[in-house]
């Protein structure tokens, strides 16, 4: 009896579960996998659209006679580098209405016009003809003809499918395009983007922890920026940054804290002169990461807020009865009550800025030195049109991040679960 | 007395003060005045006055007597060492001394006296700063935004700083940008589609995250310690990489360009944090309302519509609102797959006009405050659901 149960128990569970883990395996799973497949490839943007046979039907009147008309359908190859293989054609006539003179490649049968036209190379381009004649010898209708479609299809490799593979995007990937300096950068920019991000949010948590008018206004505003639109709020602060017109400058420039204004997203390096050392800072690449700090610290910080709300009162209160000032409170009390969640938090805004994309593209579209891997994906796959080099860039992201998450397990999995 | 602890306080209040002034300065600059100096030094000597003077008559007067007549005279002395400026800025400065004034209230020479009372201060006022910073940090690209789409072209052109709204012209004209990128960019249709993707993704989650996230937080089967942790390793993955095989695979079969493409890709993408929330609210139901529900005959499907469901609705409201902004705010897909302006979503539409570098900013900025505005008035509003949804997901971001 148990075991019956057991079994329907079993059945329901995979019944409700086979929806959501289809559609996760094929738009999640499936094109991990694919990526791999994809990297040993040599293709690119144009390879993949499968080459299709086309016409375009154009129908045209005789002089003199309106019992009789020509139609030219224009053939072609859509695929400038692809053959395609025995290529079909159908097109039906209405009622009454015959061919003449058809085409040696071309058949007759029950009101249909049958073509075969073997092999097109590509590019192929043909204009094809046929007379029609109404056996009636009445007028014809050539709206009702043009209306119909003609039927094509053929056969044709898919570029996708074949199996040549190449380790060529690999190489490329390693030693042409400054894969160290890629890497670099990415670390840069993940490392003080989850640092700035955790240090405001510790800040912002604390501040909001106390009592003050205006606090449930305050944490509603500190969520602000992660809730509103990436596209809208990037845009605005590239207006802001923006060095001809922008406000920041503008205002800068006004009070004559600078001389002229700063392309802070348009340029690599600023030069600062400290004691006689020159520094060089990567001024547009600082510029996104404290975009990035702007716009996740409210993720931190709502983790924190959380954490601090939970610290038991009566610790603030035998502080304070030992006599302990604010500050003492918080480096003795708070920050060790903390320290844990923010040791996660650490990891996980770390995995998540490693593959930060949207912020990069729309601030700088990877220029003047913030090109991270993420970026480098969409530039390798899009506008090099390099699909096979994308994906081997998004393999190296996908084992980077393999390596994180063993990390993160070893390290505080366990953890994680508790809090 | 202590003497350490009356410097400390004169110090960070004045500079407190100080800072503040400015900050008001620099937004009344926004607003066309034309200041160009700071004066920071005078004004923090100014403000320095202000506190010794305020400290040190203590309680000796009636208290709203001694801050009307302090920041009056603060006003005035501000006003006659500074720029010439209108009233009403010179209000601003008064008001903002009177608020100053007002939390100095319980500070005389008697209250700086106790212990630890130079830190408890520098905390006060670090925290009140704190305060006017990150609001303004996080404001100010917000008001810069709505500003800007009020501003015609060449008014930006001529002074870039001068953000000031001309209301003495008509409401069309002040309202233009509005009405330009909705006729002539369409973006009615825009609003239309992003709503329904989003709607869509919602609805599509709901139903498919449901049932698994009841499998996993009731039924026993083989696999499923496997698939609870599965899901949180899957939603780690960023889209970043699964872009380019679903670009080829979406390409060949002509879903791109459409909105059931998107609407598939979006369902996926937020389906594992949709059931790793959902089932964690599920196993909080106690057990033994379902197996009355099984006694009295129920079969699964009842049992999630007519038990489950009543009893998990703040938690549908949360994952329903969190999958709903991140439909509404995606960007990466709709880029990728979307490049026929009649199937745009909001945020396509907007990187689609900046595209033509053409286009006036104020065109950008009143599309950034539409497609900006839903989404915080929502959040505003739901504001307690959306923020255990965001905590509960905020493993993503």
């Amino acid at each position: 009896m148990s075991s019956t149960l057991s079994k329907i128990e079993k059945r329901t569970a995979y019944t409700l579960l086979l929806p959501a883990v289809c559609l996760v395996f094929a738009i999640i799973l499936f094109p991990i996998f694919a990526n791999v497949w994809i990297s040993f490839k040599e293709v690119g943007l144009k390879d993949i659209r499968i080459p299709e046979p086309r016409a375009k039907k154009i129908v045209k009147n005789i002089q003199d006679s309106n019992s009789e008309l020509k139609i030219i359908y224009k053939l072609r190859n859509s695929s400038l580098i692809q053959d395609i293989r025995e290529v079909r054609f159908s097109d039906k006539l209405p009622k009454n209405i015959k061919p003449v003179n058809l085409d040696k490649r071309c058949e007759f049968k029950s009101q249909k016009v049958k073509c075969f036209f073997g092999n097109w190379e590509a590019g192929y381009r043909e204009n094809f003809e046929i007379f029609v004649k109404n056996v009636n010898n009445n007028a014809i209708n050539s709206k009702y003809i043009k209306s119909n479609k003609p039927d094509l299809n053929g056969k044709s490799n898919n570029i996708l499918l074949t199996t040549d593979f190449t380790l060529k995007n690999f190489k490329n990937v390693f030693i042409n395009n400054n894969f160290f300096e890629l890497l670099m950068t990415t670390f840069y920019f993940t490392f003080f983007g989850t640092l700035g991000a955790i240090l405001l949010g510790i800040f912002a948590a604390q501040l909001v922890n106390q009592k003050f008018y205006g606090r449930t206004f305050m944490r509603s505003i500190l969520l602000f920026p992660y809730v509103g639109p990436v596209v809208a709020l990037a845009y605005t602060w590239t207006l802001l940054l923006d060095p001809n017109s922008g406000t920041i400058n503008s205002l800068l420039v006004n009070y004559g804290v600078i001389e002229k204004p700063i392309n802070l997203l348009g340029q690599k390096y600023l030069i600062i002169n400290i004691l006689g050392f020159e520094l060089k800072l990567r001024l547009a690449l600082t510029t996104v990461i404290f975009f990035e700090i702007w716009r996740y610290f409210p993720l931190a910080f709502l983790f924190i807020l959380a954490r601090l709300q939970a610290i038991p009162r009566d610790l603030y209160e035998a502080a304070d009865v030992d006599g302990a000032g604010p500050f003492r409170k918080f480096f003795y009390i708070t920050l060790p009550q903390i320290t844990a969640i923010l040791s996660i938090l650490f990891m996980i805004r770390f995995i998540w800025n490693f593959n930060k994309f949207e912020d990069i593209f729309l601030l700088t579209g990877g220029a003047s030195g913030t090109l991270t891997l993420p970026i480098s994906v969409y530039q390798q796959g899009f506008a090099v049109s390099n699909i096979g080099m994308g994906s081997a860039v998004s393999i190296v992201i996908v084992l980077l991040l393999i390596t994180f998450m063993i990390i993160y397990f070893k390290l505080i999995g366990k953890k994680a679960n508790e809090i | 007395m202590k003497f350490k602890s009356l410097i400390i306080t004169l110090l960070a209040s004045s500079i407190f003060l100080t800072i503040i002034i400015c900050i008001w300065k620099i937004l009344a600059t926004l607003q066309g005045l034309s200041f160009t100096n700071l004066n920071f030094n005078l004004n923090l000597l100014l403000s320095l006055g202000l506190v010794i003077t305020c400290v040190f008559i203590g309680k000796k007067f009636n208290h709203n007597l001694k801050i009307f007549v302090l920041s009056l005279s603060f006003s005035i002395l501000y006003t006659f060492f500074n720029e010439n400026s209108p009233m009403w800025f010179s209000v601003g400065v008064f008001l903002l001394v009177l608020f100053f004034t007002n939390k100095l209230k319980k500070y005389d020479l008697k209250y700086l006296n106790q212990d630890f009372i130079s830190e408890k201060i520098v905390f006060e006022f670090l925290s009140l700063f704190a305060i006017v910073f990150f609001a303004l940090v996080i404001l100010f690209p917000f008001y810069i935004m709505i500003v800007t789409s009020f501003k015609t072209q060449t008014a930006l052109l001529i002074n870039p700083i001068d953000l000031s709204i001309d209301f003495s012209k008509n409401i069309f004209e002040i309202f233009k940008s509005y009405f330009v990128i909705f006729k002539t960019y369409d973006f009615g249709r825009y609003i239309l589609i992003s709503s329904y993707v989003s709607v869509g993704t919602v609805l599509i989650t709901l139903l498919f995250a449901i049932p698994a996230a009841y499998a996993v937080a009731r039924l026993n089967f083989f696999g499923k310690t496997f698939l609870s942790t599965s899901i949180l390793i899957i939603y780690m993955f960023p889209a970043i990489v699964l872009v380019i095989p679903l670009y080829t695979v979406f390409s060949q079969l002509g879903l791109r360009n459409s909105v059931e493409g998107l609407l598939i890709v979006y369902t996926a993408t937020t389906l594992p944090v949709a059931i790793y929330m959902l089932q964690g609210y599920f196993k909080s139901i106690p057990k033994e309302i379902e197996e009355a529900g099984l006694i009295d005959g129920q079969n699964w499907f009842g049992i999630i519509i007519k038990i489950i469901i009543p009893l998990s609705l703040p938690a549908i409201a949360s994952v329903s609102l969190y999958v709903f902004m991140i439909a509404w705010n995606e960007f990466l897909f709709s880029l990728m797959f979307l490049d026929n302006p009649k199937t745009f979503t909001l945020s396509r539409a907007i990187n689609h006009l900046t595209g033509d570098a053409e286009t006036p900013r104020q065109y950008l900025m009143a599309g950034s405050v539409v497609v900006t505005l839903p989404i915080l008035l929502i959040f505003i509003y739901f504001e307690k659901y959306l923020v255990s949804g965001l905590t509960a997901g905020s493993v993503k971001g």
